[in-house]
């Protein structure tokens, strides 16, 4: 009798699993309850994060979804754009210039650019990071 | 008196742990205020005695050449009292550094002399922040204000001076 193969371990992680393992991120991180935790909130605006939260948020998703078999490691400047945009050419007068927004849609295709993209000010740019693209993130890079 | 939490550091993993002890005496002006006729040691300066030890040993991992600033206290839980006479031990670990920064983990205990046990009254998680390599990018002055003579002092009469750079003020 053919013996049943067997599942594989290193099974790409479902959806659900991969937002569950964020919102218990955002809660530990942030210290919000787990109802605030949907895929629109706003890291910053609704969620309450400060600066130093963001690598907190890194630290612990690197933590939550690393597995024996496979370490999960987040560059700097790969989940959030860091110091990226104190360089000229990428940011004029305060708005995100042709070559920035290249930029930032290549090295973050998690984060949906689109409402922020209509006036580029760099002031709403931490108003694209949302749950959702935290969730988008993580998928993306597991898959890889 | 000076801003000094800790007492000594008796173990030492360079990179990973840190444990340090702190003595609790009525000597201490603090804890007539804290409570008049019911002296107990203020669990806010335990969670600052928990922010030396672990910010000494992130300092450490970089020869002391990074300025390093407690950040957030991500969770911080304290269950019972310190009392004068007892003795409390923080025992840190480094969870994850790079170069924004540390996240940083450990427990709280105390001991008391009657009996000799130690007894774990809390739980620390903590970040730093080396604050040369903030996210918002403002410059800090060169010299390094964090370490200075009280942390070498603690570290000297721990006997782990060979762990200080040379110039610790310099890059």
């Amino acid at each position: 009798m053919p013996t049943k193969p067997q599942e594989s371990p290193t099974l790409p992680m479902a959806r659900p699993e991969i937002e569950s393992g964020v919102r218990e991120v955002l809660c530990d991180a942030l210290g919000v309850d787990a109802d605030d935790v949907v895929p629109a909130a706003r890291i910053k605006s609704d969620l309450g994060a400060e600066s130093i939260d963001y690598l907190d948020i890194m630290f612990r998703l690197e933590k939550r979804f690393t597995t024996p078999d496979r370490p999960f490691k987040i560059a700097q400047g790969e989940l959030f754009p860091e110091n990226m945009l104190s360089d000229p050419t990428l940011v004029e007068n305060g708005k995100v210039t042709d070559k920035g927004m290249t930029v930032l849609k290549e090295r973050m295709p998690h984060v949906d650019f689109s409402t922020f993209e209509k006036d580029r000010n760099v002031a709403n740019l931490s108003e694209t990071f949302t749950v959702k693209s935290l969730i988008e993130f993580v998928e993306r890079k597991l898959k890889a | 008196m000076r801003w000094m939490w800790i007492d000594a550091v008796t173990a030492f993993e360079p990179g990973h742990r840190m444990v340090a002890v702190k003595n609790v005496s009525l000597a201490e002006d603090h804890l007539h205020q804290h409570f008049p006729g019911r002296p107990i040691m203020p669990g806010s300066l335990m969670i600052e005695g928990f922010a030396q030890t672990a910010g000494i040993l992130v300092g450490a991992t970089e020869g002391f050449r990074e300025k390093v600033i407690l950040a957030k206290i991500a969770r911080a839980t304290i269950e019972q009292d310190v009392v004068p006479g007892q003795c409390i031990r923080y025992d840190a670990s480094i969870e994850r550094i790079d170069s924004a920064g540390a996240s940083t983990r450990g427990t709280i205990e105390r001991m008391d002399h009657r009996d000799g046990a130690w007894v774990r009254i809390g739980e620390v998680e903590m970040m730093f922040s080396h604050i040369d390599q903030n996210r918002a990018g403002v410059a800090f002055p060169e010299e390094n204000f964090v370490f200075g003579e009280n942390f070498r002092a603690i570290l000297q009469a721990s006997g782990l001076d060979r762990f200080l750079a040379k110039e610790p003020h310099g890059r």
